[in-house]
């Protein structure tokens, strides 16, 4: 349980002040309050894209100041960060979730990266490996500085990373998902070290999906919803459980969100059986363990779980098998077993797989609307292997009318389009190979409301012309908006299936927790 | 809810087509400002019937092997050994048909095969075994550059048969006599070509005008071609009052147009675009990356071949320098051209364009006396000067 600490009124070290930051039409955070007393941890939650990394980098100065409204005081002084060596300087340190290590330097190297200890220009070895061997200390590591990062696991990776902070003058410790890819025994070590800081009266911000941790070592909880704050718990007055954190992450008013269907399901015509996917560099580590699923025409349905619980290893394995290794399992279109060993023949047995990461995975950038379109089945737009432009010129348009992407002509680059445009030309172009079963993998996520709604419109039309849905999220309202069944997925395993009308935040989260618990 | 206003519709105008297009038309009219420059400052020399056609059969090699390079950077690779990789073939050239007695055309398919495999060798090691093609082909480069001085023996193998010369400095047989200083069928092959090309963007325009599809405004699109007619019918004229069309100008003609079609028009020409545009995306939308990887290599070997059997032939002999610095004009040729270095960019036309924009500023540059030092800084000046232009205009 909590620590009895005493905090004695001490001016706050930070505050933000109504702050509020727009990206094009889109609003990320409007007016949002933040406090943080000296020598808590505080802890910032909020569903995806609900602010809270929004707000650590206007607070750490990679949006820099003018670029936002509101102030931000820091021991009672406004600043104005230009950018993030201006709040370094403060001692304002922030780990990404995405870890900023140079995997073939050594630890060494990597924490001293930028100031190295020196004598007269030249890096001073001896006193960077006495200093090194310091900080590994107060993180709690044994390893010799001079170890290469890529022969660390996660965990201690994450650990170097704190390490590197400590290194500056810390006053101010900023966590972004410090033990999402941590399992359950270093996740234990960094909470352990965050109690320590704490003690020697170091300062940190949290940031957090997982409510277990959260209420074992946070001093205050601030909840963040669509851009605002919803407002801050004090774990020390009464006691805060996790279904309050929940309720009030959840967003009461979900059905203007989502457009209404009546379902009307089918035959199951997708079945996944035995499927079973090592990674495919750590050829022990088993991502997916013999899940199996079945959906039905016509229905809609969801797969829920944390970052790092295998669902888009699953769907890529599945589609063509563009991750992992040794995979196993059988699956089965209209009740016959198909082969999907390459994207091509996937595509050719019915699946269609819209990636997470559009920019990356599922769009040519510099090409236009139309050629985008058309790639997956060029076939359909040509004659004995020539393309006919007036043809993929049309179906672009089809698809621009009917998928309603805003553009001056189907000439434009897709580079230039918002995201959810962007979004809507992948989803143009996985329906034009004329799928059964498709699996949308995080489909509205960096995109505007409005645009979310027509997304999901998408996907009802899709349901009730009979195609088989599978929409993975991390988003647990729209997987509640949207889906006919949730499946939980929890460290490669389904561990969880809530029927979509009972569906809420509350059971699906205790369907990841109880697991947890194990 | 707020649904954000964007991209509202406007009506295209005729400024807006310019500015558009301006990037395709840039280096056709950086070439003409050059011809004309050279014109005038040689004093007329350029554009002499005599060099006309040399200029066509100095730089046909660079031609092409740029179709095959342009490819190669399209996918985002490079490809280092074309020059070794022509010389070798020139060499076996010489060894298949000068010392062992081959006859002309099975020496030219063995060739042919030869930088295939050559090219399928190199394109394994870059597609599936997935090494820089920079290291790749650097390797290529220097391996085959020995092979070929150890098939020569450092010595130059020679005369090749008359059949062989006549590659490169044969012309068309002439059909009809004409002792008036024009030859006729060259003239009208010419035109015929000219013709051909006109009547093609006629045609593709009717249909795109019928299906009710945006094309270039009328006049533009009638002053483009009266530029083209004009253009090709005065080149087809001068070359046809020295000694009429050289085969190779043939060659070169049938293959650009066949590589125009293929990389424009076809599946896997659009898939080649795909794979350096985004490598993942175009491998997430069934497209076979590794495979085409390796044929543009394959492509490129074969065409490498052609460029060395082009120079063998038109040296008449085989030796151990022909081919040395191919590679920097051939790929100088497709970035000059408009190719993206990372990919994903770039035209058949550019590339072409780009070859001969280096080839008549070296022999502007020759008959003016500008010393071969000088030149080659000012190629290089011109290179660099192109693609900051280029990469001046995405950013804007």
């Amino acid at each position: 349980m909590l620590d009895p600490v005493s905090l004695p009124e001490k001016p706050p070290i930070l505050e933000m002040r109504g702050i509020s930051k727009s990206f094009g039409a889109v609003k990320a955070l409007s007016d949002v309050s933040f406090t943080v007393k000296e020598g808590e941890i505080h802890a910032l939650v909020g569903e995806n894209g609900a602010g809270k990394s929004t707000l650590m980098k206007v607070l750490s100065g990679v949006y820099p100041h003018g670029s936002y409204e509101g102030s931000i005081l820091f021991d009672g002084e406004e600043r104005h960060f230009r950018d993030i060596n201006d709040s370094e300087k403060l001692g304002i340190i922030i780990i990404h979730q995405e870890l900023a290590l140079i995997p073939l330097m050594s630890i060494a190297e990597n924490i001293f990266l930028a100031k190295a200890p020196s004598k007269y220009g030249v890096i001073d070895r001896d006193e960077r490996y006495r200093l090194t061997k310091q900080l590994l200390a107060k993180v709690g590591l044994t390893e010799a500085p001079e170890t290469l990062i890529t022969n660390l696991g996660v965990g201690k990776q994450q650990l170097v990373e704190i390490a590197k902070a400590l290194s500056k003058e810390v006053r101010l410790l900023i966590l972004d998902e410090p033990t999402a890819s941590l399992n359950e025994t270093d996740s234990a070590a960094l909470l352990e070290l965050l109690k320590e800081f704490r003690r020697n009266g170091i300062t940190s911000i949290m940031i957090s999906h997982k409510l277990n941790e959260i209420t074992e070592v946070a001093d205050r909880i601030t909840v963040l919803r669509d851009g605002r704050t919803v407002g801050t718990l004090d774990c020390h007055e009464g006691t805060v459980d996790e279904d309050e954190i929940v309720r009030r992450m959840v967003d009461r008013d979900l059905e203007s969100r989502y457009p209404a269907r009546t379902p009307k399901i089918g035959e199951v015509i997708f079945e996944v059986e035995n499927w079973s996917v090592y990674h495919p560099l750590h050829a022990s580590r088993q991502v997916v363990k013999n899940v199996s699923m079945k959906v039905r025409a016509g229905e809609v349905v969801g797969i829920s779980g944390l970052m790092g619980a295998g669902r888009t290893e699953f769907a890529m394995s599945v589609f063509g098998r563009t991750y992992g290794r040794d995979i196993t399992g059988t699956v089965k279109i209209h009740g016959k077993e198909v082969d999907t060993s390459d994207v091509h023949r996937a595509i050719k047995a019915g699946l269609a797989y819209v990636t997470e990461d559009r920019k990356h995975l599922g769009l040519i950038l510099a090409e236009d609307i139309r050629k985008n379109i058309s790639l997956a089945h060029l076939g359909g737009v040509s004659n004995r292997g020539v393309i006919d432009d007036i043809q993929e010129m049309k179906v672009a348009q089809e698809f621009r009318t009917r998928m309603r992407i805003r553009s001056h002509t189907v000439y434009q680059e897709t580079g230039k389009l918002s995201g959810g445009n962007q979004q809507k030309v992948v989803l143009s172009k996985w329906l034009f190979t004329g799928p059964d079963i498709l699996i949308l993998d995080e489909p509205t996520r960096g995109i505007d409301v409005g645009a979310k709604y027509e997304i999901y419109s998408i996907i009802n039309e899709l349901a009730d012309a009979g195609k088989a849905v599978i929409v993975i999220s991390s988003e647990m309202p729209e997987l509640i908006g949207t889906c006919d069944r949730i499946m939980v997925m929890h460290e490669g395993e389904f561990v969880g299936e809530v029927a979509g009308e009972q569906a809420t935040q509350e059971n699906i989260m205790r369907a990841i927790m109880r697991r947890k618990g194990r | 809810m707020t649904t954000p206003q964007e991209a509202i519709t406007a009506p295209k105008l005729a400024t807006s087509f310019w500015k558009d297009n301006l990037r395709d038309y840039g280096m056709l009219i950086s070439l003409v400002v050059i011809v004309i420059f050279f014109q005038f400052a040689t004093g007329g020399i350029l554009l002499k019937p005599l060099n006309v056609t040399n200029i066509v059969l100095q730089n046909s090699y660079i031609v092409i092997m740029a179709l095959g390079m342009l490819m190669v950077i399209v996918t985002g690779h490079i490809d280092l050994s074309v020059g070794s990789v022509a010389g070798f073939i020139g060499g076996l050239a010489g060894l298949l048909m000068v010392r062992w007695g081959f006859d002309f055309a099975s020496s030219i398919v063995i060739c042919l095969v030869v930088g295939g495999l050559i090219g399928a060798i190199q394109g394994y090691f870059v597609a599936y075994f997935k090494i820089p093609s920079f290291i790749v082909t650097l390797a290529g480069m220097l391996v085959f550059r020995g092979f070929m001085i150890a098939i020569l023996g450092s010595q130059a193998i020679g005369p090749f048969p008359p059949i062989f010369q006549k590659l490169s400095s044969g012309y068309v047989v002439e059909l009809i006599s004409s002792d008036g200083g024009v030859y006729l069928t060259s003239f009208i092959l010419g035109l015929l070509l000219a013709a051909a090309l006109v009547w093609q963007n006629f045609r593709s325009r009717a249909r795109r005008i019928s299906h009710g599809v945006e094309s270039e405004p009328m006049g533009f699109f009638i002053g483009k071609n009266i530029v083209v007619l004009a253009a090709i019918g005065y080149v087809a004229y001068l070359i046809s009052s020295h000694r009429g069309m050289p085969n190779v100008l043939i060659i070169m003609a049938v293959l650009v147009a066949a590589y125009g079609f293929f990389t424009n028009r076809t599946i896997i020409g659009r898939q080649i675009y795909a794979v350096g545009g985004n490598a993942r995306a175009a491998e997430l939308s069934g497209i076979k990356t590794t495979r085409l990887v390796f044929w543009t290599f394959v492509n490129m070997g074969v065409l490498a071949a052609l460029g060395g059997l082009v120079v063998a032939a038109r040296l008449n002999s085989a030796t151990p320098k022909a081919g040395s610095g191919f590679e920097l004009d051939v790929i100088a040729a497709c970035f000059i051209g408009g190719a993206s270095a990372y990919g994903g960019v770039g035209k058949v036309t550019g590339a072409v364009i780009g070859a001969f924009l280096m080839g008549v500023m070296n022999n502007g540059m020759s008959i003016l006396g500008i010393g071969i030092d000088y030149q080659q800084v000012i190629k290089g000046l011109v290179l660099l000067g192109a693609v900051c232009v280029d990469v001046y205009n995405q950013r804007r």
